[in-house]
């Protein structure tokens, strides 16, 4: 029965979120408040680490026997890095805590941490990739022969030859500036140690609870059970807040040794410096095309600049392996080579960001579609066309299989809803008159809801991607469903009551979702990747039919029919035939109640999309504007359509963000320059024009609830179609860029022909 | 983010105000107006001043008054109370710029001066119509002509115990004016700005002025753009002439995000604007 899947009903998360009920980690008060030493240099030798006579501080010698954060996978060579959870002896980036101080507010927490003497020796430093991988370069970690983290290189047997005998060669280079989450909630972490069991609760902002309580006990050398983690509400994270933050561990290190209450709550400055970076990359890709301008080859090399350690669990690789798995994209490529490297620098510590490595991969690859169309004469939509995936499921040339779906049908949608036609014509006139506009199109598949054997593929220790659900219908017609996963934003407590109200036959309002306390759920992996619909939803759909099964025997039973003749919605069980009825509650009641546990460990799921970008491009002040955006998306089967707009719309956003706007900067000596939103420009209202959304529902076996991820879609499409729409803007004055964002500098740079 | 520990002082009157402003600024006293610059240059710890002296609600510093020599507004004055058309049309489109509403609730008009950010769009009205700011301290009250005013970034004539407590701008009745300014985002801080006026006298512009900030360290006018078009009739071709002796004449300030030569274009771009918007 899909009664409530389909409907946009109204989330049950917002009411109190917008009457300022929200309970997020800083609302609690501690006793007590840590504060961070940060390096100020990216890279040196500490000589000395002073606090004055009565301030109580940490150092890495105090916190000895705490192990160090050094996340695992066992392939392409990975060099397993490590990073204490307070520098030890040399400082690797500009904002490494090197020490905690305490006070009892957090004025004086800052006061005492800018009291501390604080003496390093500077190193040389490397700041890009480029020159961590020079000759001679400082090589960061010890023990490594160079920079080079991680690498690896894959060629298909006919790469070559096809390469050697295509009519046209085509190559495009891109540069990916590094990119900040920019959570509106920085992370925070308050800590609580009850005296008498000694048992810690750390309340965080965390987008996997228990993997972070698994982790920490772990450094800390405790048991599990000691320690409590709960999320409470969180103020988005996008992947920022899933790694591992190194102060949660120093922090609740502290309040075992010092008791009461600690809160450690992040400021803006060092989020931007110090909590984790993103895609900071070159992708080179060389597309080899036949007389009819289809793929006979493809060729990649990705260097990604990784930063000065490993988050944790992804690892250093993340970003340059996803790249290599993933740059195929939605094209049928049978042909393909790539190289792909991760790279150690002086800088902020790289990790998953919304897309991860896919909005640059993916700014690659349509801006090759883009240029091949040039090169093989054909129009931008028709050179796709010739090139999507049409049959599924689909296998590339890396072992990823794409099901079901809809790659050409949503470019088709996409191009219609733009108008190019009626666009060109307007493109014409406004060129005449000196002014410059552009559409782009990307088209783009999103790997979503991906289980554990898709983590161990990638050779990880920690193989997350299973989740379990425990679910009980108690005697007043309720189900209360614990889940793994976390959502901070997601809207999941909304879309799981829908999905688990159809199975059991019960309304939305009678279902409670409980996710984020490790005391009160199953073991999960959180919220990330794309995944808590399609696995957690996954789980709750088993558990949920379970239940429906059982109160469906006890209504035969009780109403004297066969199970078949009895239909089950809106919290009764009703006889088809005659109408008698009982309630779910009573059904329940005979029983006390009907507990049961799904689990659900998918292959995973592509959903799939095309974005269209209406820019102007003002060639004086070299200012982009975006003047309209338009999606169309295919993630199966939509539970709540007003969520997933939601979620394309903040996708979308972000992806222009990256287009256009944001952009972490580090100057030659590491020193970061972007440590405020006066620097790091986030779009306004102003900046992101309506996002018109279409809508296509391709059903697939690979997930059981029918719906397939789509979190990240928005931004991994979104920036190609921006930068298209640039190009296509400027084909007049015959220069193209590559490189995002596209910032007023590098427009200047482009059009005046400086380098 | 948390500022320094301070003291917070709340006189009753401009007199009180500035007989504290005396005995404190030498031990770091600084005055608090709106708060929009000054606070979260405290939350940064980038300014750690030791007193506070809020002069925010005074009614005597919230006037705004026509009188002969043209319209003499507070220091008091929020920008949202010039944006609603209080001091004219020109003033209320100028306060459309600065950054956004809540903030423009705050901020005041003096303190935006007494700031001199380079890219603070009072400050180039200042200089490009030439006003004459009134400060006070404790031995009585000074007139600073606007080309006397700016001394630097964020450095003007001020002494550290003047209080700055209006401005009086000529009366543009009549005059023809544009404004336009180049910002990466709506109300971020202008990369250029230009405001031009003159009076159309039988067809040709007299009296022309023309000034640029947030392109050099102070706003000011440019006399070389002004003589491109004193006389002449208004036109693209002059207006375009203008603007290129404005890029070529300014000293432009450079940071990461914009070198000299994108400086200039964008002070070219800015000046073209205005003009084809007064015109």
């Amino acid at each position: 029965m899909t009664k409530w899947a389909g409907k946009s009903i109204t989330r049950f998360e917002d009411l109190p979120l917008l009457r300022g009920e929200g309970r997020f980690t800083a609302d609690l008060k501690a006793a007590r408040y840590l504060r961070f030493v940060r390096s100020p240099v990216a890279a040196g030798v500490i000589e000395k680490c002073e606090a004055p006579e009565g301030v109580v501080m940490f150092t890495a010698a105090d916190l000895a026997a705490v192990g160090k954060i050094q996340p695992m996978i066992r392939k392409f060579g990975y060099v397993p890095i490590a990073q204490p959870v307070l520098a030890e002896g040399v400082v690797r980036y500009t904002g490494e805590p090197v020490a905690a101080v305490v006070g009892e507010s957090e004025e004086l927490a800052e006061d005492f941490a800018d009291s501390v003497w604080l003496e390093i020796s500077p190193l040389p430093v490397c700041v890009t990739a480029e020159a961590a991988l020079a000759d001679g370069a400082q090589v960061i970690h010890p023990g490594m022969d160079s920079n080079v983290v991680v690498a690896t290189e894959m060629a298909t047997p006919g790469h070559a030859a096809a390469v050697a005998g295509a009519r046209h060669k085509v190559a495009v280079s891109v540069r990916s500036r590094r990119q900040s989450a920019l959570p509106m909630e920085c992370r925070a972490g308050h800590a609580a140690l009850d005296a008498a069991t000694g048992r810690v609760t750390l309340t965080c902002t965390a987008q996997m609870p228990h993997l972070a309580r698994t982790a920490i006990a772990a450094l800390l050398g405790m048991d599990e059970a000691d320690l409590r983690v709960v999320a409470p509400d969180v103020g988005g994270g996008f992947g920022q807040k899933m790694s591992l933050a190194a102060e949660y561990v120093v922090l609740v290190w502290a309040v075992r040794r010092l008791g009461g209450t600690i809160a450690w709550i992040e400021d803006r400055r060092e989020n931007l410096m110090a909590s984790f970076h993103s895609r900071d990359m070159d992708v080179r890709v060389e597309g080899a095309f036949d007389a009819d301008g289809r793929f006979v080859a493809l060729t990649g090399d990705v260097t990604a600049n990784v930063g000065a350690y490993a988050p944790y669990p992804n690892t250093a690789a993340v970003e340059p392996l996803m790249s290599f798995t993933e740059l195929p994209g939605p094209y049928d490529i049978k042909e393909y080579a790539c190289a792909a490297r991760g790279v150690v620098t002086n800088t902020c510590v790289s990790a998953p960001y919304r897309g991860v490595a896919r909005p640059a991969i993916t700014l690659a690859m349509e801006r090759l579609m883009d240029k091949a169309a040039v090169v093989c004469g054909l129009d931008a939509a028709e050179i796709r066309r010739r090139n999507l995936v049409r049959k599924f499921p689909h296998v590339t040339p890396t072992g990823l299989v794409y099901d079901n779906a809809s790659y050409v049908e949503t470019m088709e949608m996409a191009l219609k809803a733009a108008e190019i036609t009626e666009f060109r014509r307007r493109q014409a006139e406004a060129c005449a008159a000196g002014r410059y506009l552009g559409v782009g199109i990307s088209v783009f598949c999103e790997r979503t809801g991906y289980g554990s054997a898709a983590f161990a593929a990638r050779g990880m220790d920690i193989q997350p991607g299973w989740e379990n659900v425990e679910m009980r219908l108690d005697t007043e017609g309720v189900v209360t469903a614990r889940i793994g996963a976390s959502p901070h934003g997601q809207g999941l407590a909304t879309t799981l009551a829908q999905i688990i109200a159809d199975a059991v036959g019960i309304r939305p309002a009678d279902v409670v979702v409980v996710h984020g306390d490790t005391d009160a759920t199953p073991y999960g992996w959180g919220t990330f990747a794309s995944r808590s619909l399609v696995i957690s939803g996954g789980a709750s759909l088993i558990a949920a039919r379970k239940i429906h099964a059982r109160l469906r025997e006890v209504a035969a039973e009780r109403l004297g029919v066969a199970a078949d003749e009895i239909e089950m919605a809106d919290g009764f069980a009703v006889v088809r035939a005659t109408g008698a009825r009982m309630s779910v509650a009573a059904l329940s009641q005979f029983s006390g109640g009907i507990a049961a546990e799904g689990f659900y460990d998918p292959l995973g799921t592509f959903s799939n999309a095309a974005h269209v970008a209406f820019v102007e491009v003002d060639v004086e002040t070299c200012l982009v504007r975006v003047e309209k955006f338009i999606v169309a998306e295919d993630a199966g089967r939509l539970i709540n359509p007003m969520i997933v707009d939601g979620q394309i719309h903040g996708g979308v956003a972000q992806g222009i963000a990256n287009a256009l706007l944001e952009e972490i900067v580090y100057d030659e000596t590491g020193n970061i320059l972007t440590i405020s939103l006066a620097d790091f420009l986030a779009p306004t209202a102003h900046e992101i024009p309506a996002i018109r959304i279409l809508h296509r529902e391709t059903l697939s076996d690979a997930t059981i609830t029918g719906a397939k991820g789509l979190g990240e879609g928005g931004t991994i499409g979104a920036p190609a179609a921006v930068l298209n729409a640039v190009n296509d803007a400027l084909r007049p004055l015959g220069v193209e860029v590559n490189e995002m964002p596209v910032s007023p500098r590098r427009l200047h740079a482009v059009l005046r022909g400086v380098s | 983010m948390k500022a320094c520990s301070f003291s917070y002082h709340r006189p009753e009157s401009v007199d009180s105000a500035v007989a504290m402003l005396a005995a404190l600024a030498p031990a770091g006293g600084r005055v608090l107006a709106g708060g929009q610059s000054l606070v979260p240059m405290m939350a940064y710890r980038m300014a750690q001043p030791a007193h506070l002296i809020d002069v925010s609600r005074f009614a005597e510093l919230q006037k705004i008054e026509a009188g002969p020599a043209g319209l003499r507004i507070g220091a008091g004055v929020r920008h949202a109370v010039l944006r609603r058309g209080a001091g004219g049309e020109m003033l209320a489109f100028v306060a459309g710029h600065i950054a956004h509403e809540p903030i423009r609730n705050r901020g005041t008009f003096g303190g935006s001066l007494a700031n001199a950010d380079p890219a603070s769009e009072w400050c180039c009205v200042l200089a490009v119509l030439g006003g004459v700011v009134e400060a006070r301290n404790a031995a009585g009250v000074r007139e600073i002509p606007a080309a006397g005013f700016f001394a630097g970034v964020m450095s003007t004539a001020l002494a550290e115990d003047e209080l700055l407590t209006s401005v009086a701008l000529p009366d543009l009745a009549g005059w023809r004016w544009g404004f336009y300014e180049v910002s990466r985002r709506a109300g971020d801080y202008a990369l250029a700005m230009c405001l031009v006026a003159w009076r159309l006298e039988d067809g040709v512009m007299r009296g022309v002025r023309l000034g640029i900030g947030g392109a050099e360290a102070v706003p000011r006018r440019l006399p070389a753009a002004e003589a491109v078009l004193e006389g002449a009739a208004p036109g693209d071709a002059v207006f375009a002439r203008a603007a290129d002796a404005a890029a070529a004449g300014i000293d432009p300030m450079t940071d990461h995000n914009v070198g000299a030569a994108f400086r200039r274009d964008l002070a070219r771009a800015a000046v073209r604007r205005a003009l084809a918007r007064a015109a």
